[in-house]
């Protein structure tokens, strides 16, 4: 306890001197560890208990599983194909929508909002991430579907049915609607982090770039390429966002397991057929199916958030 | 502080008295949400007459049989019957066979949504199966024609609504349209999930029936229950007695009563396309699931006596809650199963 008396004593801060730990500080830095710890042992235990009760098709499909395009619980054939195409396709759909308006908005609150306007705009914009996705897709039903079946689609595959995206029968449930709300739904957290990643940028960067003689638009294309990994590491994060995503969706897309190009047919994704089938899922095969699935998403969300995080890092230490 | 420790002590009691009112007979089930409206009366009811409470949670018809066969609960209901593989196992685990009890009743009726049918339509299993199937594709087809004469019918195309999730309902149309359809008992198949050869899926009856009340030329199936509730369309349906039978109650009841006679001893059975005039062809029982020898003595004394009560006075709430009734000689073999269970 001596540094207590001579910090009582002088007025200067204290510097820890003594080179030995306090039994009390080791202890806590092992505990808090340990509690870190128990993180990655639940993810690791959720990997092989899922490897576990999947092993039924595992063994039976082996890698056949992600290639094969049947899903038919009554025969027992099952395969992963549609539901991870639906999930990449829907997810894709989102991203080209959301990418490009996420960027703009927060290309305008960290660059061009005047300082009254940010708060209230960002916060409307995490508002949305707050709104449950039953809500989204309600909405989706109520509101989305039918304009997309009477207005969107007709439109669409009137004007741009050369290209394969807009063929088919307008039904209004499909990839496009799915994909829409996706969009909506993965638009906030896109654009608060790479609000975020774009305030990080020193602002001597932005004044060099002004003084040097730069428009506004120079200055916002140089500071975009200091902060393309980390802008980049957002969208991850929305895609992650977008695969994982299950009600909204399930509501919207049709779940019908096959594979089109065609924005208005269809589709099915990983996540919904895990939220539609899994409590009726009586046999042993069936049940090692839908969890094969499970393990899937549970693979591919791993791998892209740590790429996003990963990337992010990379940004934000300097 | 003082009034601190009152108020804690007051907590202590509260919570003790409460633990003493917890010692009194709880039984647990799961299973099918389809005759959970009914099943919540029934033990509602009951419990204000007998202070015996029932806590059921409906995880669903597959959830409720998972936890027969692991023993983790009482007792178990079910839209489907178990099938020999489910009770073997449930046998080897629990040392004890699991019997099905009929509660009530259900049916699945067909819903569309086309403007010149009206609530009039009339459909037979050919037609559905086909339509299901995909091979009739359009409103104006000759086969619907034939047996909606007087109705204008448009060139229009057919959309199908089926159910996305896993589910009873989906389990009896299916095994309605294996019945009645070769090319369905080879292309599809029956159970709580198919592969459906066309159309959309939606999830739960408002998934389907919002489908259909959205898209012009839809078709769909619902129960009867949630048609009635939101007065959507439905078709009437021939009958293997080929009559067009409008699905009601009664008809569903009828059902039941043409189809008794061939019933197995073990009662896990389907109604659908049942003998009859006035059968409804898609209707279907829905099961509780009950060991036959009770490990707990009292709850399996409770369980006996609440089973005879649902067999009695329990059907009058039926049909309040547009659930079918039984009719009277399945209640008789009911009652024979329910005497055998031991506790």
């Amino acid at each position: 306890m001596s540094f207590v008396v001579s910090a009582s004593q002088t007025t200067k801060v204290p510097v820890a001197t003594s080179p030995k730990r306090h039994f009390g500080d080791v202890a806590f830095k092992y505990t808090t560890t340990i509690f870190a710890g128990f993180v990655l042992l639940l993810v690791l235990l959720m990997g092989f208990e899922m490897y576990m009760q999947a092993k039924p098709t595992i063994e039976k499909f082996g890698w056949s599983f992600l290639t094969r395009t049947v899903w038919d619980p009554v025969q027992e054939e099952y395969g992963a194909l549609p539901f991870v195409f639906g999930t990449l396709f829907s997810s894709l759909i989102a991203l080209v929508i959301a990418l490009p308006l996420s960027i703009g908005i927060a290309i305008f609150l960290s660059e061009m909002a005047p300082r009254w306007l940010e708060p209230p705009l960002s916060f409307l914009i995490e508002l949305l991430a707050g709104i449950p996705s039953i809500v989204y897709g309600l909405w989706g039903i109520f509101v989305l579907v039918p304009w997309i079946r009477i207005s969107l689609e007709p439109l669409l595959s009137r004007h741009l049915d050369f290209i394969p995206l807009f063929r088919g029968a307008p039904y209004g449930y499909g990839m496009l609607a799915a994909g829409l709300i996706l969009s909506i739904m993965v638009l906030p957290i896109v654009t608060s982090i790479s609000r975020d990643v774009l305030k990080a940028i020193p602002q001597t960067q932005r004044e060099a770039s002004l003084a040097l003689g730069a428009t506004k638009w120079e200055s916002v294309k140089l500071i975009l390429g200091d902060a393309k990994s980390g802008i980049f590491g957002a969208v991850l994060l929305g895609l992650g966002r977008a695969i994982g995503e299950t009600m909204a969706v399930t509501m919207v897309i049709g779940n019908t397991p096959s594979i089109s190009i065609s924005l208005f047919d269809p589709g099915y994704t990983m996540a919904s057929v895990l939220a539609n089938e899994f409590t009726e899922a009586t046999t042993a095969m069936y049940l090692s199916a839908l969890i094969e699935i499970a393990f899937l998403l549970f693979g591919i969300t791993i791998i892209i958030n740590m790429l996003a995080r990963l990337l992010v890092w990379s940004v934000t230490k300097k | 502080m003082k009034t601190l420790k009152i108020a804690l002590l007051i907590i202590f009691t509260l919570i003790l008295g409460g633990g003493a009112l917890q010692a009194q007979l709880k039984i647990n089930g799961a299973g099918a949400t389809f005759p959970y409206v009914i099943y919540s009366k029934w033990f509602d009811v009951y419990h204000t007459k007998t202070n015996i409470e029932f806590n059921y949670q409906s995880i669903g018809s597959g959830g409720g049989i998972k936890q027969v066969i692991e023993g983790t609960v009482d007792f178990g209901a079910t839209d489907g019957p178990m099938t020999p593989e489910q009770l073997n196992e449930a046998k080897t685990k629990q040392g004890t066979d699991v019997l099905h009890i009929p509660t009530v009743m259900g049916a699945v009726v067909v819903t569309y949504n086309l403007a010149e049918a009206g609530k009039e339509l009339k459909l037979t299993s050919e037609v559905l199966a086909g339509i299901f199937l995909g091979e009739i594709t359009k409103w104006n087809d000759a086969k619907i024609a034939e047996l909606n004469t007087g109705m204008k019918l448009p060139d229009q195309q057919i959309i199908v609504a089926h159910r996305s999730d896993g589910s009873g309902t989906s389990f009896i149309f299916t095994d309605y349209l294996t019945k009645v359809s070769k090319t369905w008992e080879t292309k599809v198949g029956r159970g709580t999930s198919v592969n459906w050869p066309a159309g959309l899926g939606g999830k739960g009856n408002e998934g389907v029936s919002g489908l259909v009340k959205q898209t012009p030329g839809a078709i769909g199936y619902v129960e009867l229950a949630y048609a009635v509730k939101n007065s959507l369309p439905y078709a009437s349906i021939k009958n293997k007695a080929g009559k067009f039978v409008s699905p009601a109650l009664e008809s569903v009841t009828a059902a039941a009563a043409g189809a008794s006679k061939n019933f197995p001893e073990d009662l896990r059975v389907s109604i659908t396309d049942a003998e009859g005039k006035d059968s409804y062809p898609i209707s279907g029982f829905t099961w509780l699931l009950v060991y036959k020898n009770m490990k707990d003595k009292q709850k399996g004394e409770a369980l006996v006596n609440f089973l005879r009560w649902a067999m009695t006075e329990g059907q009058s709430y039926a049909k309040d809650l547009l659930y079918a009734p039984l009719p009277k000689d399945v209640i008789k073999r009911c009652e024979s199963k329910i005497v055998q269970i031991k506790y």
